[in-house]
């Protein structure tokens, strides 16, 4: 799984679930079409129309695939619709110097890949939105467009599941045995 | 070995232990489901042709999107969102297909997912508990592992009673010395999220010890555990004790005879050991605590409500949080005016909240312009608080009297705050928009608002006591 794009810059810390879906969007029984209502308050006026000013609606920012932002992403509600809605939007991977826990997890489960970097990468990164930069990871690498290429940690199964298709919930199932087994040894009157 | 409360639940729940390569398996003892992060997850299954493999360990309630009016609970008036309205009929469908256990809108013992489990008797000492939402680390006051999951989870849940899980790390806080006249639990609460931040407990689960803790009840050991997920912690939890075991004791779906003595011995086990090691440390004095008020545009942004807005001036996303709120670096926050006071939430919404509030409120009036809105946590709350007259309380200060539901504390189910305006609320996040699109909010103690809302303006609470 290879991702070569340029970036997206939000470069506020601490961007919670509820900026990247607003609740009254929660009502939907689905998952697609969340796209539209990403950060609805921060891209939309009252009034509905986009704010020229906001980064996802500049031109440059059409067709990036990877949203940089300041440390503590998506932290708040465990809303799994956030990487829902950025998914849906585009972005395939969230680069920050530290990913909140319900988030991170939610996102793997969707193809939306949280990478955290050190801290001057990711100075580095704020600094230059639109940046050109390659994520692999079977390498488990962002690539600068200097050529640097650096390292990230990602939960090795989310990982390998990824890379193989692998769909977590399959896996569970094959775990079914191991389950039956548990519950009989604990089973309590 | 000398183990932490957190080890000894999590060894307990290992159907496989984990490796690198792959998390552990983890068993869910009871699974909480809700109609909003619910509905993709029954879509999946039945999808996949799957049933849900524990019905007994699975207990859905409706709480975020359901109405607080009385007339669109029981009246039959219609839900005021169409959306909301489907929600809620999605997820009765979808606990009859499943076969699932579901509190409905007209059933008694209804409310918020958080405060119904515990009030049942199904929160209990050395359970894992999960639900999609946050707020689950509620549960852990009871010495419980609680936490919050995404959809895909809960479908995994569903379908296998289990979790694919790594073990967290441990951070233990240790509070010391007695809260002050006028200071709760959630006032404790805020200064500890202040203290750490919003991302100082990533990737752990906190205990929380020390003498100040285990003078707490349980209502405000909720509150402690509740807002664990607002310094990052996926999970907060409390050692089991007789404060634990007297909430426990009778409720409905409490084990009985035997079975409870056999429970109580278990219970007893649980307690982190003497000489136990938890990967960090911190300390915190309970004394230097006063009553706290957020104002910023996330639960880290809190101050004593004396005191004065700090000053950050090289920090951009601080600038952009005080302008969203209309509030000036430096400046005090008594004696702004307020707009909506609300008194409810997992958070706040339990009979020992309501009752602090009515204590400020007794023959006094909510103050000319503000709305106030007390929305109990629960169906038996609600009943609870009535056969003590609080909603009299209330009413006649000139309070909305309301159904159970989260309500405000999220604004997707017709309870906002409107665009501008300034609400001191009981609830957990004072992120942009929480309350409605544009709603500023101010999170603080239910004596807190009720204070602000008789003097109409932020107000510290011990001036009324």
């Amino acid at each position: 799984m290879k991702i070569h794009s340029c970036t997206v810059v939000m470069p506020a810390a601490n961007i919670d679930t509820d900026q990247i879906i607003p609740a009254r969007f929660l009502t939907t029984t689905t998952r697609s079409g969340l796209g539209r209502q990403l950060f609805a308050d921060w891209r939309y006026a009252p009034d509905g129309t986009p704010r020229a000013d906001f980064v996802l609606n500049r031109p440059e920012a059409q067709g990036c695939q990877i949203l940089v932002a300041g440390r503590n992403f998506g932290c708040g509600s465990s809303r799994e619709h956030a990487p829902w809605a950025l998914r849906d939007f585009g972005i395939r991977a969230v680069v920050s110097t530290e990913i909140a826990d319900i988030f991170r997890v939610n996102s793997l489960k969707n193809g939306l890949l949280p990478i955290v970097i050190d801290e001057p990468t990711s100075h580095w990164l704020l600094e230059h939105p639109g940046a050109e930069v390659s994520i692999d990871l079977e390498a488990t690498t962002l690539t600068l467009p200097s050529g640097a290429a650096v390292r990230f940690p990602i939960e090795p199964f989310a990982r390998y599941c990824l890379l193989n298709g692998i769909d977590e919930l399959g896996f569970l199932l094959t775990r079914v045995p191991q389950i039956e087994a548990y519950e009989q040894r604990t089973a309590r009157s | 070995m000398a183990k932490t409360l957190l080890e000894k639940v999590w060894e307990a729940h290992e159907v496989v232990p984990e490796t690198p390569e792959t998390p552990a398996v983890l068993y869910v003892d009871l699974h909480l489901i809700h109609e909003v992060t619910s509905p993709q997850a029954f879509t999946e299954l039945a999808r996949r042709g799957l049933s849900v493999r524990r019905r007994d360990r699975t207990l859905a309630t409706m709480d975020h999107s359901t109405p607080t009016r009385t007339e669109q609970v029981f009246g039959g008036a219609p839900i005021a969102v169409e959306a909301a309205a489907q929600q809620v009929r999605e997820l009765d469908a979808n606990c009859t297909a499943f076969g699932i256990e579901l509190l409905g809108l007209p059933s008694r013992e209804r409310g918020i997912v958080h405060v119904i489990g515990p009030e049942l008797g199904l929160t209990q000492p050395g359970k894992t508990i999960v639900c999609g939402d946050s707020h689950t680390s509620t549960h852990g006051a009871f010495g419980a592992l609680a936490f919050g999951i995404g959809t895909t989870e809960v479908g995994h849940v569903l379908a296998t009673q289990c979790l694919l899980q790594r073990r967290p790390r441990s951070l233990a806080i240790n509070v010391a010395g007695a809260l002050a006249a006028g200071v709760t639990a959630k006032d404790l609460v805020l200064a500890i999220v202040g203290q750490i931040g919003v991302a100082g407990g990533t990737g752990c689960v906190i205990e929380y010890r020390g003498g100040t803790i285990r003078a707490l009840d349980m209502d405000e050991r909720m509150t402690v555990c509740n807002m664990s997920i607002e310094a990052g912690a996926r999970a907060g939890m409390i050692a089991p004790d007789e404060t634990t075991y007297a909430y426990l004791r009778e409720r409905p779906r409490a084990a009985r005879g035997r079975d409870w003595e056999r429970a109580l011995e278990r219970w007893h086990a649980l307690p982190t050991d003497a000489g136990a090691r938890f990967d960090r440390e911190i300390d915190v004095d309970a004394t230097r605590v006063e009553p706290m008020i957020t104002y910023g545009t996330n639960p880290g942004m809190v101050m004593p409500i004396s005191g004065s807005v700090p000053e950050r001036t090289a920090d951009p996303a601080f600038a952009r949080a005080l302008a969203y709120m209309g509030i000036e670096a430096g400046a005090p926050l008594r004696e702004r005016p307020v707009n909506v006071v609300f008194v409810g939430s997992c958070t706040n919404g339990r009979l020992s909240d309501l009752r602090a509030a009515a204590h400020v409120l007794r023959g006094r009036k909510v103050a000319q312009g503000v709305r106030m809105l007390v929305v109990p946590g629960s169906q038996q709350v609600k009943a609870a608080a009535e056969s003590e007259g609080l909603d009299r309380i209330f009413i006649e200060a000139g309070a909305d009297w309301r159904e159970s539901g989260c309500s405000m504390c999220i604004g997707m189910n017709g309870d906002t705050v409107a665009r501008g305006e300034y609400s001191v609320s009981t609830s957990n996040r004072n992120f942009e928009g929480r309350q409605g699109a544009g709603a500023r909010t101010l999170l603080a103690s239910p004596l807190t608002a009720a204070a602000c809302a008789v003097r109409g303006r932020i107000t510290d609470p011990r001036e009324l006591l």
